[in-house]
């Protein structure tokens, strides 16, 4: 009954036809990379050099001053123009963000201390998200420039912010775990799926399972070669992260190999569980994208914040391991090794990996009926 | 105590459909067993019963006194079993397929060289050890499945259609080596479609929808055919339509030709006077003769399906009245140094038919494939229905249809949809489109599988599917990639019906196929190694090139092996010289 044997030899067997499978290569070490590039610099979430108009109807010394204010901002590039007419098209065709009107009574406001001092903020409200923000730095730089000239801005509070883990309030920061999430989920499902869907198309598992090795031996084997690289493809992304890109890893490294070794089993569990029901590689492809990939992207709280999701996706998010691996993510990486809540969310990912691994034995053990 | 396989009132439904129905048998150690029957009988499944891969609904087996079900790891170690795809790892060697084997079968480390040198000679794989279980050819990755299924030397061995798509030569290697193995003892059940086999087997299983129609020695069931089986030898003119007319016969049951010769089954002991008048107009004499399994077979099935193809019926005789319509010259293609097909050159008249064959690997399809527009040749000419494939491929396309190994049919659209599909892509259009798709409907009764999918078809209407979307044009030429691989007999003489009545109205026809007795059909064969013509002449010529006085009537195998054996030969000389 010695079965370490048998084990040995198909790991491997698995191991040779990753090495010589240049697609798996491809999707373990130069895919993650990739990724992580791209939504660190294109899908950035913060907004700078946004551009806007100011247009200074009045000449004054403190329309002037308020401009150049406006200029300065790192935030903002300045178009500057004398009649709202001529920019007002800029707006229209998207090439302006926003327009910062300094009427005529501006100066006039400004000089009696009983007026309140009035500017207008025109955005494009086709994109609402970054209409919001763009009108926030107006009026942001605009508070500042009353404060400069020892004036209260309307209201009279000053508010004083601060972010907590993520000062900068860099989105990079909360992206690049997110991305590792993703990454993991394509290796471990996608890859997965792929893998053991095309040893049932090619005829291959019908030859292995008439020998004396055991159901569990196969599957273990066939896992054991995509768990390490999936973990390698996490050392390599959080190397990346870390060192390139400057995110913080404010817990242990530890922490972090622990938090994704156990996010593996549901997601290796996941793509077994497809493969076994499909049974070949196209279908096992399309239902790993639909069921693993895309809810890792959009429903994991990597890019769309879960709490402002409608109640009824909520739940759905309960079942998406990668919600779990997403929350603990950010937690080693921008606060540090908070046990409470990654012991949680590793509880979470075992209950569901040994779901999908329960259905997937019952499923093995028939044989092929 | 000699090893066996015992099943026991053996039932096994899929979603209600029954798929075997209480089958009995024993199989016996030290005797080949074959499994024959039509496609869809239930052989796999019974085969992967016996594996103890799937569970009965009722009924038990024993493999060499182990339970199927209760012990099915003890039943795992006592088998080697080779599914019907090959079941070997493309991207792995020849020599670590073998060792992944040996590891799961637990073969004793100290044995282990000594097993893998034995069954590399036995194969003849010594000299590929290292190269990738892809590269070999179909012959060589039959053998190498062999070989893992023997690593440790198992009591019980099967073997699910091992010989599909296999060359004649790598098919009498294999059997050998299973010869030899049940010499030992072992008990062997081959399944297969090649009933020659069958006739070599020492019991045959005769399963029909699901059922045992027959069990025992192959020439007990070939006796009940005593006085049955007739050659109408020598026929003079086309032998092809003497067939259909004597298939149209009464008391003619079942018929193929061999060579000049008609070889014919009747429903009675006594030739009708019907049958005796048309052999006698054909210039042949009919002589009773010893009865083959086949003929047996076909019998007990309910016969053959005659002669009459509806489809030729129908179709007006081809308008192109050139006399040849295929020519090729000197046609050459390399990929990277090797080189696939070899300054090939042949002519194909109108009217004829012309079998492509060869070996595993020889260059059959690269040839085709050049032939119908789908591959460039590297060097050399190809001419179709008069047009260079080089200048205009498309307007020859329209001239030809194309029937690809293993019905290249759309399995997510239904039987209708494919039948638009194909006559779009033809260019049929408007009321034509319509009346040729109603048409193919009724001549090939595809009318109860309009809305379901090709893949879920019997077989026999897969077939005729296949050949509809080949036709719907009209074409002139018609090219057939091994339109019969893995096709049972009775399916594969429905399909040389309408092949024959097409050419009676003068549609060109080149085949590739591995069924010798295909061969006899085509006017000529040109017979293809190692990317050369080595041979192009008519059957009976073939034949008579290897007869020597020890083999004064060879078979169409016999002279295929014989053939492609002095050309290797003389290719090694070459080699060391």
């Amino acid at each position: 009954m010695s079965s370490g044997r048998r084990f040995r030899a198909l790991v491997l067997k698995e191991s040779l036809q990753v090495l010589r499978d240049p697609s798996a290569l491809l999707i373990a070490f130069v895919m993650p990379p990739l990724l992580l590039f791209m939504f660190a610099f294109a899908v950035s979430l913060d907004v700078s050099h946004v551009s806007i108009g100011v247009v200074m109807e009045s000449d004054g010394p403190y329309a002037q001053s308020l401009a150049a204010a406006y200029a300065g901002s790192s935030y903002l590039d300045v178009t500057p123009a004398r009649h709202r007419k001529q920019l007002e098209l800029h707006l229209v065709t998207g090439e302006l963000k926003a327009l910062v009107v300094i009427d005529q009574e501006f100066e006039t406001a400004m000089r009696d201390p009983q007026r309140a001092a009035k500017i207008q903020v025109l955005t494009d409200g086709s994109f609402p998200n970054s209409a919001s923000f763009t009108g926030g730095y107006a009026q942001g730089v605009f508070n500042n420039w009353l404060v400069g000239q020892g004036l209260q801005p309307e209201g009279g509070v000053i508010l004083q912010q601060r972010f907590w883990f993520n000062p900068e309030m860099d989105s990079r920061r909360v992206l690049v775990p997110g991305v590792i999430a993703i990454v993991m989920t394509i290796i471990g499902t996608l890859l997965t799926a792929l893998v053991v869907a095309r040893e049932w198309e090619r005829g291959t598992m019908e030859a292995i399972m008439s020998t004396p090795a055991r159901m569990p031996e196969i599957i273990f084997s066939k896992l054991l070669p995509y768990y390490v690289l999936g973990m390698l493809a996490t050392v390599a992304c959080a190397f990346l992260g870390v060192q390139v890109l400057g995110v913080p890893l404010r817990g242990s490294l530890t922490a972090l190999m622990l938090v994704s070794a156990v996010f593996l089993v549901p997601a290796l569990g996941q793509g077994l569980l497809i493969s076994t029901v499909f049974k070949n590689q196209f279908m096992a492809a399309q239902v790993a994208i639909m069921s693993g990939f895309l809810p890792a992207l959009l429903l994991s709280g990597f890019i769309f914040e879960i709490q402002s999701m409608p109640k009824a996706l909520q739940w759905v998010t309960q079942v998406i391991p990668a919600r779990y691996f997403v929350d603990a993510l950010r937690t080693v990486f921008l606060a540090g090794d908070i046990w409470p809540v990654l012991l949680v969310n590793m509880a979470w990912l075992l209950a569901v990996g040994a779901l999908f691994f329960g259905l997937t034995m019952k499923r093995f053990r028939g044989g092929l009926d | 105590m000699t090893v066996s396989v015992s099943v026991a009132d053996l039932s096994k439904s899929f979603a209600q459909v029954p798929a075997l129905k209480a089958i009995n048998t024993l199989f016996a150690g030290g005797q080949i067993t074959g499994l024959v029957g039509p496609d869809g009988a239930g052989k796999t499944t019974l085969m992967r019963l016996l594996a103890g891969l799937m569970t009965p609904d009722t009924g038990a087996i024993t493999v060499a006194g182990f339970d199927t079900v209760t012990q099915k790891i003890q039943v795992h170690e006592a088998t080697g079993y080779m599914p019907q795809r090959f079941g070997l790892y493309e991207d792995l060697s020849v020599q670590e397929n073998l060792r992944l084997y040996a590891a799961l079968r637990e073969l004793p480390e100290q044995q282990r060289e000594a097993t893998f040198t034995r069954l590399l000679k036995f194969t003849g794989l010594t000299p590929f050890t290292t190269r990738l279980a892809s590269r070999l050819s179909g012959g060589m990755k039959q053998k190498l499945g062999l070989a893992c299924a023997l690593i440790a030397r198992p009591q019980v061995l099967l073997l699910d259609e091992p010989s599909v798509g296999v060359d004649p030569l790598s098919r009498r290697e294999l059997w050998k080596m299973v010869r030899e193995l049940s010499g030992e003892g072992m008990v062997v059940v081959w399944s297969t479609a090649y009933l020659d086999e069958a006739d070599n087997c020492d019991i045959v299983v005769l399963l029909d929808d699901g059922a045992i129609a027959y069990q025992g020695s192959p020439q007990k069931l070939s006796q009940r055919l005593d006085g049955r089986s007739y050659l109408a030898s020598h026929v003079r003119g086309d032998r092809r339509q003497w067939l259909v007319r004597a298939l149209e016969t009464e008391g003619v049951r079942d018929g193929v030709i061999q060579g000049d010769s008609l070889r014919l089954v009747l429903s009675q002991a006594q030739p009708t006077s019907a049958l005796k008048e048309l052999v006698a107009a054909a210039g042949g004499e009919l002589s009773a003769v010893a009865p083959r399994f086949e003929d047996a077979y076909i019998d007990l099935l309910g016969g053959g399906p005659g002669g009459h193809s509806e489809i030729a019926a129908r179709m007006e005789p081809v308008a192109d009245s050139r006399s040849t319509m295929v020519e090729c010259k000197g046609l050459t293609k390399r990929f990277g140094e090797f080189v696939a097909t070899d300054n090939v050159s042949f002519s194909v008249a109108r009217g004829e038919i012309l079998g492509l064959l060869g070996p595993n690997g020889a260059g059959k399809s690269t040839t085709f494939k050049m032939l119908c527009g789908l591959l460039k040749p590297s060097a050399g000419e190809a001419l179709v229905a008069g047009i260079d494939l080089r200048r205009s491929s498309s307007a020859a396309k329209l001239k030809l249809g194309y029937m690809a190994q293993k019905f290249s049919l759309y399995g997510l659209l239904s039987v209708r949809q494919n039948l638009d599909f194909f006559s779009g892509i033809y260019g049929l259009r408007g009321r034509l489109r319509q009346q040729r798709i109603e048409e193919m409907i009724e001549v090939f009764e595809l009318d109860p599988y309009l809305q379901s999918s090709p893949d879920v078809l019997p077989l026999g209407f897969k077939q005729r599917l296949a050949l509809a979307c080949a036709l719907m044009h009209r074409p002139d030429i018609l090219f057939l990639d091994e339109p019969t691989s893995g096709v049972d007999p009775i399916t594969r003489r429905e399909f040389w019906t309408h092949i024959t009545g097409l050419v009676n109205n003068g549609v060109t026809v080149l085949v590739t196929t591995h069924f010798m007795d295909e061969a006899e059909y085509c006017d000529r064969v040109a017979l293809v190694n190692q990317g050369q013509l080595i041979a192009l002449d008519t059957p009976d010529a073939l034949k008579a090139s290897v007869a020597t006085a020890a083999l004064p009537e060879p078979t169409m195998e016999e002279a295929f092996i014989g053939l492609i054996e002095t050309q290797n030969a003389l290719l090694q000389t070459e080699a060391l010289t």
